[in-house]
């Protein structure tokens, strides 16, 4: 084949990507403000996006704090900084890793989830029957997992830098000989507003961003099992590849003074 | 007297393939038209374009005489207000039970309590032959036959003045599909709706119809009453009515 051709026809595909992304994108904004809300689908969309996230997130965050803080110990033992473990843990935790961690665990829980439930509504027409009962297919079904997704992040971040610190702690006292008192107070007085507000604000963007590529590409799966099975890869690479981006561009905005 | 609907030069294509090539289509108030055609011609675009699933590339769309060709938004919302569709799947939604299903147009698109709308679902059960217990069960462990009538339940609930049949009888048997017949044509008069259905099967096409057309190429090649179709002299209709592989329709079969 003609390689200039693979190349243009592969512009051509990701620019219509980002056109139809970007209209998506703008329709459910638009709808988030207009009437009628959906309490009931926002009510059950926190339950199945937050609350069923927290063993995954807080069992990932647990197990990194620990890591960390075992990392932190036996680096800076070559050159005799090992008593500031609590401090880079929570910093770390707060700043990076709790966001990050969270952001990609739900990533693969719930876009994955959206992505095949939506897909499916869409490949047996039942999205199209949604319109023919007067419902509106964007309010119904991705507002209420923007709404949800967006709340549930920042919360299930805190959930995880708590645990994360907490990991920290107990390998720190269990096998590294600190004090508990002295790690919690050095953590306390180390960590600044600033490194939790961002950590959340990150969490807020990729909640946004799981919601929004399980839903895009949900609604555009074609054919049938195995259009459904690309959409809810398509939805966790994405989404994944997204947070990771989005996290080097939030860092850089919100550290740079 | 106002066509309920009316197509004119309706135009769409997909890529390069031209589906729909200048489709004019006039409805009358309740009256029931099939359009016929095979596999791949266009049908459910036609449908589609009408509900404003699909966007024409031209043409008009009129219901009761008005442009709903471009409207979108609480406009279009009206408008979809007076349909109601069966589709070919029966695409009932699977994470609620059946009644809900039939009450979902009343309790989400038009606001009425859970326990009315529940009262109304029951009746239009009743009315396609399904008993009150079927409400409590869901859509997954329905019959096919069964799906399609919570399919037509749900398209009846409420009242609409028109309703679409996507393919009723495929995928069922020919007992099943002759009570489903039976079942759009006694309803369908019953509420005093607009009738316009799609399929390939042609006793179901008699049986449901007052009008029958033909979309062959993107266009209606003919249309007429039903009891006419035997007697239309289009070799074209004739070829599709008998089911014969010989004849002017070439079907694309990949070798």
């Amino acid at each position: 084949m003609n390689p200039f051709a693979l190349i243009g026809r592969s512009t051509m595909n990701l620019l219509a990507h980002i056109g139809r992304l970007s209209v998506f994108t703008g329709t459910a904004l638009a709808a988030i403000v207009a009437p009628p809300i959906y309490w009931k689908m926002i009510g059950q969309q926190i339950m199945r996006i937050g609350y069923f996230s927290l063993p995954v997130v807080g069992l990932t965050a647990f197990f990194t704090g620990g890591a960390l803080a075992l990392q932190i110990f036996l680096g800076g033992n070559r050159f005799g900084t090992e008593a500031v473990v609590p401090q880079i843990v929570v910093l770390g935790i707060t700043r990076e890793l709790g966001p990050v961690i969270a952001g990609l665990m739900v990533a693969g829980r719930v876009a994955a989830a959206i992505a095949a439930e939506i897909g499916t509504m869409k490949v047996t027409e039942q999205i199209d029957a949604l319109t023919t009962l007067a419902t509106n297919p964007i309010k119904y079904l991705v507002v209420p997992r923007l709404i949800a997704a967006v709340l549930c992040m920042p919360i299930l971040v805190a959930i995880a830098d708590s645990i994360g610190v907490f990991g920290g702690y107990v390998v720190a006292t269990q096998s590294m000989g600190f004090s508990g008192g002295t790690y919690l107070k050095n953590t306390v007085d180390f960590a600044t507003q600033a490194d939790i507000v961002s950590g959340l604000i990150k969490a807020g963007v990729f909640g946004f961003i799981i919601a929004l590529m399980g839903c895009y590409h949900g609604f555009n799966s074609r054919g049938g099992a195995q259009g459904v099975g690309s959409a809810t890869t398509s939805a966790v690479v994405s989404s994944s590849i997204l947070i990771l981006a989005a996290n080097y561009l939030l860092t850089s905005l919100l550290f740079s003074q | 007297m106002t066509p309920k609907i009316q197509l004119i030069g309706v135009k769409k294509r997909f890529g390069s393939k031209v589906v729909l090539d200048g489709v004019d289509l006039t409805i009358e108030p309740r009256s029931s038209l099939v359009i016929i055609g095979g596999s791949g011609t266009g049908k459910s675009v036609t449908i589609k374009s009408i509900l404003g699933i699909i966007r024409p590339d031209e043409g008009t769309i009129l219901v009761d005489g008005e442009d709903i060709t471009h409207i979108k938004g609480a406009a279009r919302d009206r408008v979809m207000k007076k349909f109601g569709m069966l589709f070919q799947g029966a695409a009932l939604f699977d994470s609620i039970p059946v009644w809900e299903n039939v009450a979902f147009g009343l309790i989400q698109g038009r606001g009425m309590k859970r326990s009315q709308a529940r009262d109304i679902a029951m009746q239009k059960l009743a009315k396609v032959g399904l008993t009150a217990d079927v409400g409590e069960l869901f859509p997954v462990e329905l019959s096919g036959g069964m799906q399609k009538r919570v399919g037509l339940a749900r398209a009846i609930a409420a009242d609409p003045e028109i309703i679409f049949f996507d393919e009723p009888t495929t995928g069922l048997d020919p007992i099943m599909a002759d009570v489903i017949n039976d079942l759009i044509a006694s309803t369908v008069k019953d509420v005093g709706a607009t009738a316009l259905s799609i399929t390939h099967d042609m006793a179901s096409a008699r049986k449901i119809s007052d009008r029958i057309a033909m979309l062959y190429g993107g266009k209606i090649i003919w249309q007429g009453p039903t009891a006419d179709i035997d007697k239309s002299g289009n070799p074209y209709v004739d070829q599709f009515i008998n089911g014969r592989a010989e004849g002017p329709i070439k079907m694309a079969v990949k070798a």
